[in-house]
């Protein structure tokens, strides 16, 4: 990530959010949502315009399980691990999707292609066991019905 | 060329994910084939999820339903003369009349799959705006009153009553108030609050703005988890053609009041559905609880004066002041007045949203709506009010979906989500997953929540893997432990965590011997 880029996408998200009260996670989600993740060197620049320091700003940060320090692969999977995907067998499908990647939960493959996250409730409990691809929310998951996404998330059989 | 058929297909998360967007391009696509000019609305879910994509048509006869449609099954129903109501073996007729719907009482979730979302004529012709115009007649004290007397009280878990904190907030006497509802719907069973969010948010929006109205706030927040992108969407859909339509903003409906509604996202923490929390995360702070007194009602989001309550709870106000105190509070027994939108989820064959008036018990709900579970196993257990609720074993069956009924056997109804598990659930593994969660979640600010959760679960599993002889001091401790969390803890998340533990315990003792060789993956 070019520095240059990073401190204009923070420069226009704080002239955007700055001026509302209590601005922090508005101007975090808009950084996640462009930068894919909060980069180590908006932290300061953050805290500079907000008149916070690093740590105040490092601590909201590290503090939400959906702001990301890291860029994630080009495919983003949660997989719900809450009581009502569980009562429909969640832990069995947990363990062929993370087979299926050859990565753990909070992983990204080797090659960046995908990342593996666990969520708790996609509010989908009626149509468990639920898994959320980019922001697309899926229901009555099956192992078969992985491989066949995994294909179009660029994973190899 | 005749008018064009109007299809309903919901464009409600749970039924996007079981491939409804696909049924619609079919439908457009199919019709297009056909020359036939349909146009297609996308409405909520009414809450049939095992129905879901629910496709009606709306025909001479009134709206005729298909469902589970699939986007491969589209060709055949047109070929069928589905657009004209045809037979067919998904054809499910007038979906109001299906005894799973007939026999509800939808109050607050009276529009849910009926009107198009983004409609404000569709929902002002389904009685939308009424309240409004009912509470722009009164007093803010005589607003207050008609919330008091209806009985309503908060649905996000807490029971309190509706009308004391808004009166609370009506009598500070300060410049900036604020309303911020709570849509951080994290209890795993719950999705009453993304079906009104994304099938009916001009309540949310109407009962927002009578709050802000009994209180003298003109500004409110929907704190909204970053979990739920489509009610996002359909939130600010609806805020904008409320904004553009004159009943939010300045001078709202020519009344010389004004009031507006923002929405922001919160960002993965399941405890920031605690008001606190909520509060922190909202002025941009880490999610830590606050301690209580001062209570928010009297210093709440930055400072000032603020009314906290639950999405179902706002959007069930426009309803009390269109029809009154009186007509609410008839429904339902005792202390919990009014409807309560059930939640029946997980391992259970018909799933969906059950709004009835309180008194509907475990068993009515698992098996004369649920038809019992997915698998078809016995069901064995469920759990009730989300992560912190507790697990009650068939036996319990009878209890009476209400607030004092369930505390009477140590439980709660919480948000109202009831998550049904087969006679295969490993309860040792769910109440260290109740721990395990607590830990993952804990805000870090009071101990016994924040270490208590760990050392329950390294109990757990010592329990699990020693001999007889120290099982039981090891039981006897986890007991103690629960003990510890439940007086000691800030708030719900550590203290309420020992009701999973504990009625695990004492109901599913079997299961923490520690024969299952399968455990903990």
């Amino acid at each position: 990530m070019n520095h240059a880029d990073v401190q204009r996408c923070v420069s226009a998200a704080i002239k955007k959010f700055g001026a509302e009260p209590g601005p922090l996670l508005e101007i975090l989600h808009a950084v996640q949502d462009e930068l894919k993740h909060v980069p180590p060197e908006a932290v300061p620049l953050i805290a500079a315009a907000l008149n916070l320091s690093r740590a105040e700003v490092h601590g909201v940060v590290s503090f939400y399980h959906h702001f990301r320090g890291t860029v994630p692969g080009h495919t983003v999977v949660q997989l719900c691990r809450a009581e009502a995907c569980q009562s429909m067998d969640a832990r069995a499908l947990a363990e062929h999707v993370t087979r299926r990647l050859g990565v753990g939960f909070g992983e990204t493959t080797a090659d960046g292609r995908v990342t593996l996250d666990a969520v708790y409730c996609l509010g989908n409990c009626a149509c468990a066991p639920a898994m959320m691809v980019n922001g697309e929310l899926h229901g009555r998951v099956t192992p078969e019905r992985v491989d066949e996404l995994a294909r179009d998330w660029g994973v190899r059989n | 060329m005749s008018a064009a058929i109007t299809l309903y297909v919901p464009g409600d998360a749970g039924a996007l994910s079981l491939g409804a967007d696909a049924v619609a391009q079919a439908l457009a696509a199919e019709a297009r084939a056909r020359t036939r000019e349909v146009r297609i609305v996308r409405n909520g879910s009414r809450g049939l999820y095992w129905l879901e994509p629910l496709v009606e048509v709306v025909t001479a006869a009134g709206r005729v339903a298909y469902g589970p449609v699939t986007a491969a099954d589209v060709p055949k129903l047109l070929d069928a003369g589905m657009l004209d109501g045809a037979p067919h073996s998904l054809r499910l007729g007038d979906i109001t009349t299906h005894p799973w719907l007939a026999s509800q009482q939808r109050l607050t979730g009276a529009r849910l799959g009926i009107v198009d979302p983004s409609d404000l004529d569709d929902y002002i012709a389904h009685g939308g705006y009424v309240g409004l115009s009912a509470a722009l007649a009164l007093a803010p004290q005589d607003i207050v009153r008609t919330v008091a007397d209806s009985g309503l009280r908060g649905r996000g878990g807490a029971a309190f009553p509706t009308g004391i904190k808004w009166q609370t907030v009506h009598d500070q006497r300060v410049a900036q108030k604020y309303i911020a509802c709570n849509a951080d719907e994290g209890d795993s069973g719950t999705f009453s609050d993304r079906m009104i969010m994304e099938g009916d948010p001009f309540a949310l929006i109407e009962g927002m703005t009578i709050a802000g109205l009994a209180v003298g706030a003109t500004l409110g927040y929907i704190y909204l988890r970053v979990e739920y992108p489509h009610a996002a969407r359909a939130l600010a859909k609806a805020l904008d053609v409320a904004r553009r339509r004159g009943y939010l903003g300045k001078n709202l409906r020519e009344s010389g009041r004004d009031f507006d509604i923002a929405v922001r996202l919160g960002a993965g923490a399941y405890i920031c559905g605690e008001e606190t929390s909520m509060l922190e995360s909202l002025e941009g702070r880490r999610g830590e609880v606050r301690v209580r007194p001062p209570l928010p009602a009297i210093k709440g989001l930055f400072g000032q004066p603020t009314v906290v309550n639950n999405v179902i709870t706002l959007a069930t106000v426009p309803l009390i002041l269109a029809r009154g105190a009186m007509f609410y509070r008839d429904f339902g027994v005792g202390k919990s007045l009014g409807t309560i939108p059930l939640q029946l989820a997980g391992n259970v064959k018909h799933g969906g949203l059950v709004e009835r008036a309180f008194g509907l018990t475990v068993r009515q709900l698992v098996y004369d709506y649920g038809g019992g579970s997915a698998t078809g196993r016995p069901v064995r257990a469920v759990q009730i009010g989300g992560p912190l609720g507790a697990y009650l074993p068939e036996s319990e069956f009878d209890t009476p979906l209400e607030y004092e009924a369930l505390s009477a056997k140590n439980a709660l109804l919480g948000h109202g989500g009831v998550v049904v598990f087969d006679d295969s659930v490993d309860m040792a593994r769910m109440a260290r997953y109740a721990l395990e969660f607590c830990a993952i979640e804990s805000c870090g600010k009071c101990t016994p929540c924040r270490i208590g959760s760990t050392r329950g679960v390294e109990l757990v599993d010592r329990i699990l893997t020693s001999a007889n002889g120290r099982r039981d001091a090891d039981l006897a401790l986890l007991d103690e432990l629960c003990d510890t969390m439940f007086n000691g803890s800030l708030c719900g998340l550590g203290g309420m965590t020992p009701f999973p533990v504990r009625s695990a315990l004492k109901h599913f003792r079997e299961d923490f011997a520690g024969e299952r060789g399968d455990r903990f993956i």
